[in-house]
């Protein structure tokens, strides 16, 4: 089954003319019709698109284009609902969008064409990537691959499950406090966030700007060394992509992690862990140690504040980008008496509950009287949060920590405790306010039922290709990621 | 800055979000929750503490001041609710 293929697999059998890129890209149409219906981790998929584009590659490929030249030729790669590809619709999974197509490529998807890749289907996702479950998302939720009854994480749970499921070879989210991350564990994939301005967010829908980063979704660490390098990068048309040129991450994957140094953080053994993620993360640190990495502990003093940090910030910025949907120039329109009535209607019927929440908890924090007791000491502790892991990268080259504090729970279990909900990512949310790189490998289950436990390896700014590396060890020793859902 | 003075009605108007009478209950009980939590920041001493905007700072990315191609009329409007003559249709404003 072509759609089971880790992408260093399939490019091998694309290179030697075993298979074609259409045999490939309708092996993963197949498993969406199979299973997606049940699952729904796609809210539409364009199939005549998708094997146009497989046709061109395959052209391409008997022209004698090789693998080494553009590295995802012919790969289906799926992405999130808040990306735009052009023709297709964006909705980032809210209603307010309406019939939306966009105009022009994401930068991301830019380069995953350039690449040869088959870019195709819209991911589910919680409504504007505000979420930690997709239970957000105003086109019904996603289902775990694992558990039924479960969901997938959030808020790129579609592209957790698609990967999980085998409906796509890789595909991309965006990760604001760990919506790469966090459902990468919960649905037992490899999930990247890269360094903030590792990658252009030029086409991606803004949620929270000082925060939000795009990474890939994939079976394995080689694929996800291969789709970072295809999309990282500078680019002129966002400001905040950083001038450092892209190195070749799949030549970091060499398994030499002797004498390197991982920080276990103090501050993350917490109460409330599930036993059998401790358990599997200890386990995870222990085969690190046995293969030559040195463990230390480490203490990132200021942890307990990075949730309370990140729901002031995130909401702020997210009540400043989420002015532009306003019913003038695109979004389904309410009519109203005024201008403002018809903001205040348009908003009102197209936006969902936690979308709302979160712009009027972000308006009150900038408001009149209130931004300095709330937004300017918010962006004071995130000083110190990231100062807590540039101290401890002078002594680690690396940290490492539960993914989540527990596998994926039930459908509904969290969907009216907001507080609740936030506090799932309290393990992926320090990240984005410090800014580094983080990747979630798959290390374990639970024993009944089985469900995916995620291991996070945080990495100093741009320190991709250690994470990287250190990940790739540590899957080459275990069989964790081969291991898939019964669908 | 007690949560207390959180006026859900109030700020969801400066948010142009219109909220039914049952949302104003819920989201208003559930946004004070979430600033009670929040207040645990004040247990910190931020004196002297800089505060960060972005992760990575850049300092004044510009560009040559030449004009690119952008995206042309017709495109710029397929979304749009309302449009006419080339233009996006709004409201009255000004009487």
């Amino acid at each position: 089954m072509l759609n089971q293929l880790t992408i260093s697999e399939l490019t091998a059998k694309l290179g030697n003319r075993e298979v074609s890129a259409r045999e490939a890209m309708q092996a993963c149409l197949g498993q969406v019709s199979r299973v997606d219906g049940e699952l729904h981790a796609f809210i539409s998929h364009d199939d005549n698109d998708a094997l146009a584009q497989a046709d061109a590659a395959d052209k391409e490929i008997s022209n004698g284009t090789t693998h080494s030249q553009k590295p995802l030729l012919g790969v289906p790669i799926a992405v999130k609902d808040v990306l735009s590809v052009k023709g297709q619709p964006l909705n980032c999974c809210s209603k307010i969008l309406g019939k939306f197509i966009s105009p022009y490529d994401a930068t991301v998807v830019e380069r995953l064409k350039a690449a040869g890749a088959i870019v195709f289907g819209r991911l589910n996702m919680d409504e504007f990537a505000m979420g930690s479950s997709t239970e957000n998302s105003a086109f019904g939720v996603t289902k775990n691959p694992w558990d039924k009854t479960r969901i997938p994480g959030g808020s790129s749970g579609g592209s957790a499950a698609a990967v999980a499921a085998d409906e796509c070879l890789a595909s991309i989210g965006s990760d604001t406090g760990g919506s790469i991350r966090q459902p990468a564990a919960l649905c037992g994939c490899v999930g990247l966030k890269p360094t903030y301005g590792r990658v252009s967010r030029y086409g991606l829908v803004a949620f929270a700007s000082s925060l939000d980063q795009i990474g890939p979704f994939t079976k394995d660490v080689r694929d996800s060394a291969t789709v970072l390098e295809a999309i990282s990068g500078l680019d002129p048309r966002d400001s905040t992509s950083v001038p450092q040129p892209v190195p070749k991450y799949s030549s970091a994957l060499n398994g030499e992690i002797k004498g390197l140094k991982l920080g276990l953080p103090k501050e993350y053994m917490i109460g409330g862990m599930d036993p059998e993620v401790k358990q599997a993360v200890d386990a995870a640190v222990k085969q690190l140690e046995k293969m030559g990495a040195e463990i230390v502990e480490i203490s990132l003093p200021h942890t307990d504040y990075a949730a309370a940090t990140y729901y002031i910030i995130a909401p702020a910025e997210a009540s400043a980008n989420l002015a532009r949907f306003d019913g003038i120039r695109y979004c389904d329109r309410v009519e109203g008496g005024d201008l403002a009535d018809l903001y205040m209607k348009t908003r009102g019927a197209g936006f969902g509950p936690e979308v709302k929440r979160r712009i009027i908890l972000g308006t009150y924090v900038l408001s009149s009287g209130y931004y300095d007791a709330y937004y300017l000491r918010a962006q004071k502790v995130r000083t110190l949060i990231r100062q807590d892991f540039l101290n401890a990268f002078e002594k680690v080259d690396a940290v490492i920590t539960p993914t989540t504090p527990t596998p994926a729970f039930k459908i509904g279990e969290k969907s009216d405790d907001p507080l609740q909900m936030y506090l799932s990512d309290i393990f992926t949310i320090s990240c984005n306010l410090a800014g580094i790189p983080g990747i979630s490998i798959p290390c374990g289950f639970t024993a009944n039922p089985k469900l995916p436990i995620g291991l996070q390896l945080l990495g100093k700014p741009f320190g991709e290709e250690t994470i990287l590396k250190i990940a790739h060890a540590y899957e080459q020793s275990t069989d964790w990621h081969k291991q898939k859902p019964a669908l | 800055m007690s949560a207390t003075d959180f006026d859900v009605k109030y700020v969801a108007n400066l948010a142009r979000v219109a909220l039914t009478p049952a949302e104003e209950e819920k989201l208003g009980s559930q946004i004070n929750s979430i600033l009670g939590y929040i207040e645990k920041l004040k247990e910190l001493d931020v004196t002297n503490v800089e505060p960060t905007a972005h992760a990575v700072p850049l300092i004044n990315v510009v560009r040559p001041d030449e004009i690119r191609p952008g995206l042309d009329n017709e495109e710029a409007l397929r979304n749009a609710p309302s449009k006419a003559n080339g233009l996006f249709v709004v409201p009255k404003i000004v009487e």
